[in-house]
């Protein structure tokens, strides 16, 4: 009895319910994947059609590094189709934040502006990006252009309407306040308005994130020769449902590192809110 | 000159979904002299808050003139400090930062907003929560902010709606004793608003009772009884009635009327 720790029994026993908690998550994960590679195994359908866990991970692991060329021409060349694709997503995102969150400071703040410009983009708003595709390419032809302008345009609008949200639902009164300090027209939009519409904003960025992932990936498919929907849709022609799953992996793992570093930023961002999180949910 | 002079007030809302005009205030007169502290004490409903808007500017009288130091009022400005109901600090500011913000609009540098904000973090109390955000703190220290903010300005009027509503009897009893405190070692004019009769007494040397709807000043009172006031004491009791039998003859008569 000399130790802290032994004298209460208590959190060993913790320890251990702790990590059987995090293990009863991935039951469920891991019996689909051992379901499924058993199933693939087994022969009803042919491995062609339907990989098993271990093919994919294998492709995926040549793709990346390209140790045995199972994934031919793609072997080793990971890095360069995944940077392909992520600059068409931070091109078009980062096109799409700064308009969209311009647009809509201007249309939730000025009566003129939500008359004058909100209709028009409201209209455009319902049609898919998807359509434009035709359209793109005669404009900016087969590069990173017409991808990037499809990126912008599913990524655009959520930072539009988040924005317009968080600006119009600013609390009457900090205006007031500002006011009643002296602020003039344009430090009550970057010191009040922008602001306090920041959590607003944020939930937008996050959802155009995502938006710009899924683009990216039909852009690629269709008007570019480079990136991991380019390897996907090629390698569905070669019939090669190995590599497709590999770059379906790939896709959601650098759309989720996307989140993750979107969340990293929000947080340090609005760390002011943070507290307010907490005690809003202890109390 | 009066600090603030109010001459023919009137406030009328339209009430647009029904299609009828509201009169909140008819013919509201009233002179403020410097270093004043006046309550105005009223019902809810009384329009007691629509008239300081509108001498702080956010909101216009139908008709009539409102000028604070001989200037009239047309728009918000920091010649007149407010405090509000809720703090309605900046949550992404800390508390110097949001005492500060006056001077940040104005362009003056970090280091020097500090050290003119400091004074008036010790005024108030708050020295060692300088750094901390709005949502760390209690509703009574925010609001101590609220007024630091509004100091600091230092403005020729400070108007206040009711900024110890919220806050429990104990913490507002703190808040009222040191309110009485600033007032008396900064020499400030001070317009506040409040429905509470002990409240008025305790901080006003001018108490403005008013009658609900439409807003009228029902009477004008001043009151001298010197401080600290001991609110269990003869004189604060005989004011007490004074002021509540304007205020039961008011609704006597309101209730005779329908």
């Amino acid at each position: 009895m000399t130790s802290v720790t032994d004298v209460s029994p208590a959190r060993p026993a913790f320890r251990l319910t702790r990590a059987l908690q995090g293990l009863e998550r991935l039951v469920v994960p891991a019996l689909l994947i051992a379901g499924w590679e058993a199933f693939a195994r087994s022969g009803v359908l042919p491995p062609a059609l339907l990989p098993a866990p271990s093919a994919v991970l294998h492709a995926l692991g040549d793709w990346v590094f390209g140790f045995d060329e199972t994934t031919q021409t793609y072997s080793g060349h990971w890095l360069r189709d995944a940077l392909a694709s992520a600059l068409r997503v931070f091109g078009g995102f980062a096109l799409a934040s700064l308009l969209g969150i311009l647009a809509g400071v201007a249309i939730g703040w000025s009566r003129l502006f939500e008359k004058t410009l909100e209709p028009t983009l409201q209209m455009l708003r319902p049609i898919p990006p998807v359509s434009w595709i035709p359209l793109a390419i005669i404009w900016f032809g087969i590069a990173d252009k017409p991808a990037i302008f499809l990126v912008f345009l599913g990524a655009f609008f959520p930072v539009l309407m988040n924005t317009i949200h968080g600006v119009k639902t600013v609390d009457h009164n900090l205006v007031r306040a500002g006011a009643m300090m002296g602020a003039n027209q344009r430090q009550m939009l970057t010191d009040i308005v922008l602001p306090a519409a920041l959590p607003s904003i944020f939930a937008g960025l996050r959802i155009a994130v995502g938006s710009a992932w899924m683009l990216t990936v039909t852009a690629e498919m269709v008007a570019v020769k480079s990136g991991l929907g380019y390897v996907l849709w090629d390698s569905y022609y070669f019939l090669r449902y190995d590599i497709v799953l590999a770059a379906m992996i790939s896709i959601g793992l650098l759309g989720y590192l996307s989140d993750l570093g979107l969340k990293a930023i929000m947080a340090h961002t609005l760390r002011w809110q943070q507290t307010t999180t907490v005690q809003g949910r202890a109390g | 000159m009066a600090a603030i002079e109010l001459r023919n007030i009137v406030k009328v809302f339209s009430d647009k979904r029904r299609g009828r005009d509201l009169l909140t205030l008819d013919n509201i007169n009233l002179d403020i002299e410097a270093n004043d502290f006046v309550c105005l004490l009223g019902p809810s409903g009384c329009g007691k808050s629509t008239l300081l808007n509108i001498i702080a500017g956010f909101e216009q009288a139908t008709s009539g003139r409102t000028l604070v130091d001989g200037r009239q009022v047309l728009q918000p400005g920091s010649d007149r400090g407010v405090v509000f109901q809720q703090p309605t600090l900046m949550p992404w500011l800390t508390a110097i930062d949001n005492i500060a913000f006056h001077l940040k609009l104005k362009g003056v540098g970090k280091s020097e907003r500090h050290d003119r904000a400091i004074e008036f973090i010790d005024l108030v109390g708050l020295r060692g929560f300088e750094h901390h955000h709005p949502s760390e703190m209690s509703g009574g220290m925010n609001q101590r902010v609220g007024i630091a903010r509004a100091l600091l300005m230092n403005p020729s009027v400070i108007l206040m709606d009711e900024p110890f509503a919220a806050l429990d009897a104990q913490t507002k009893l703190e808040m009222q004793e040191e309110l009485v405190a600033i007032w008396q070692k900064r020499r400030c004019t001070i317009v506040f608003v409040t429905h509470s009769v002990d409240e008025a007494l305790v901080l006003g040397n001018k108490i403005v009772v008013m009658t609900k709807r439409p807003g009228r000043i029902r009477e004008a009172v001043n009151f001298d009884l010197p401080r600290p006031r001991d609110i269990t004491s003869p004189e604060f009791n005989d004011a007490k009635r004074r002021i509540l039998s304007l205020i039961r003859e008011e609704s006597t008569r309101l209730a005779q009327a329908s």
